[in-house]
């Protein structure tokens, strides 16, 4: 007599465990889909220099407008997409540019034609201002060279 | 360490199951008017949506000279921009209606006597600063409109007998609306305002705590055998967050369906554009005012001086209701304290209509 009863018993209690298990699932999912859907356009926001800035970095080649006109020794700062970046005119009337981002911790660094040399203030890191090359201090790689092509109007720089 | 020990630990220190135990023992009443338990609830989530969207805002918002041109920025050109600005102008006002809801409501169920006095001050205070909350973050875009409402806004402080010119000029920031009166406005909004807001909402949330939720007196005359109560936890907050969630919705709609428009930069040579009228929950003090300016014998500036003592009167009457109606029963004064209630909500309403009605 107690058979069919417990049985049907059985079967409800384990649709009911099922139902309820699914309909956590359920509500867990949404939850978590409604919650995606709020915090999608917040970091989209927060994000929005950061992706202009990776859309400036995309450049391939800056011009600069008279700087055919830059005295021998000296230095020109420029901006090559959004990082720092310089073209000397060497004594020897040659052009190099390259970028001005020391390879350590990223400070700016600077060219001094008194010693012929790129130095960086932050932790005494020097570079070969021809090759880029890291020639003595911390900086663990060169600095990349840029191809520099000088017109009637002014000097292109590309990357190489 | 178990979880166990780590909440001993705890709980010794700051006592959480004091706290546990009174959110256990903590029950909400159940009667016909339960509905409007919910609205102080509502208006608390929109104002911390507000905390949170107005954060986000600040982020690239920049007062001064250039306020126009970095909301442009923020509307057009973040991502996603445009969202975050209509949904905090969207909040704004469901803020000020949530609140409103809220006034009425405790108004009409006279959760205002003894002892919930200092409850019904505070939220007036906490409405009156919501209120200069959104006449001041609507001049930070600097568009015509903004610029305009802010003009004819500080007419009001500037009609005071005496010493009003001098309060509307410290409000400006000069003889007219400019970059100073946005400087000015940006400190009042997002540092001023809230220095005060913050304080007094945690004092008006603890007396909420403190007194428990008022019954209407059509419940209080009932024995107590035969009212009917639900525990807070968790069967009340689990409404609370479900409502949190709806108003969470309508906001979501409201903001993507119904962007907040972006009008022209701010000119002070060019003429006020058609249709001009001020934010809903300013029409009605508004139009009062336009009324009264009209009736003959008070046109002009004596007009104008009636009309702001008539207003002040009225709300002076409507923040010192608990101590004029103050007895448990409804007698005489209840009835009258009722009916002021009705005449005010009627007041504020036709004035409302008219006002749009008469909009050019």
């Amino acid at each position: 007599m107690n058979g069919p009863t417990s049985l049907t018993n059985l079967v409800e209690e384990t649709n009911d465990k099922t139902t309820r298990r699914f309909f956590m699932a359920a509500a867990g999912a949404a939850g978590v889909a409604y919650t995606a859907a709020l915090a999608y356009p917040i970091y989209r926001y927060l994000a929005s220099p950061a992706e202009m800035a990776m859309e400036a970095t995309a450049v391939t080649e800056v011009t600069l407008k008279d700087a055919q006109k830059l005295p021998l020794g000296s230095v020109l700062m420029f901006k090559f997409g959004t990082a720092p970046a310089m073209l000397i005119h060497h004594e020897d009337s040659r052009w190099i540019a390259l970028t001005a981002v020391c390879t350590h911790l990223g400070c700016t660094v600077q060219y001094e034609p008194q010693a012929d040399r790129i130095h960086c203030a932050c932790h005494g890191g020097v570079y070969d201002p021809y090759t880029g090359a890291n020639v003595s201090g911390p900086p663990p790689k060169p600095l990349k060279l840029f191809k520099v092509a000088v017109t009637e109007t002014g000097v292109d720089v590309s990357r190489a | 360490m178990t979880a166990k020990t780590i909440y001993q630990w705890t709980d010794e220190r700051l006592g959480l199951s004091e706290l546990a135990a009174f959110a256990r023992h903590k029950t909400v009443p159940v009667h016909s008017q339960s509905f409007w338990y919910y609205w102080g609830g509502i208006s608390l989530f929109l104002f911390l949506v507000q905390c949170f969207t107005g954060v986000l805002l600040l982020v690239y918002y920049r007062p001064g000279a250039e306020a126009f041109e970095s909301v442009r920025q923020i509307t057009f050109v973040m991502h996603f921009g445009w969202l975050i600005r209509s949904a905090h102008a969207w909040t704004a006002n469901l803020f000020i209606f949530a609140i409103l809801v809220h006034m009425f409501s405790v108004y009409f169920m006279k959760a205002y006597r003894k002892p919930r006095e200092f409850g019904w001050l505070s939220g007036m205070a906490l409405l009156g600063i919501a209120s200069v909350f959104g006449f001041s973050g609507y001049l930070l875009p600097m568009d015509e409109l903004s610029y305009f409402a802010t003009k004819v806004g500080l007419q009001i402080p500037a009609a005071i007998p005496y010493i009003g010119e001098a309060i509307a000029n410290m409000l400006r920031g000069g003889t007219d609306v400019s970059e100073f009166t946005v400087q000015r406005f940006f400190a009042l909004h997002v540092v001023v305002l809230p220095a005060i807001f913050l304080p007094l909402l945690a004092f008006h949330l603890w007396l909420v705590q403190r007194h428990g939720n008022a019954v209407p007196p059509c419940e209080e005359a009932k024995p107590s055998a035969e009212r009917k109560t639900i525990p807070f936890m968790p069967n009340f907050l689990r409404k609370d967050l479900a409502m949190w969630l709806i108003s969470l919705n309508i906001l979501a709609l409201l903001a993507s369906v119904f962007p907040w428009g972006l009008g022209k930069q701010y000119d002070s040579l060019a003429p006020a554009p058609m249709g001009i009228h001020p934010e809903w929950y300013f029409m009605s003090p508004f139009e009062m005012l336009k009324l009264l300016g009209m009736v003959k014998w008070l046109q002009g500036e004596p007009g104008e001086i009636a009309g702001i003592l008539l207003f002040t009167l009225g709300i002076v009457l409507w923040i010192l209701i608990p101590f004029y109606d103050t007895k448990k029963e409804s007698g005489q004064r209840a009835r009258a304290a009722h009916y002021f209630g009705l005449l005010a909500v009627i007041a504020l309403l036709a004035t409302t209509l008219v006002g749009y009605w008469t909009i050019r």
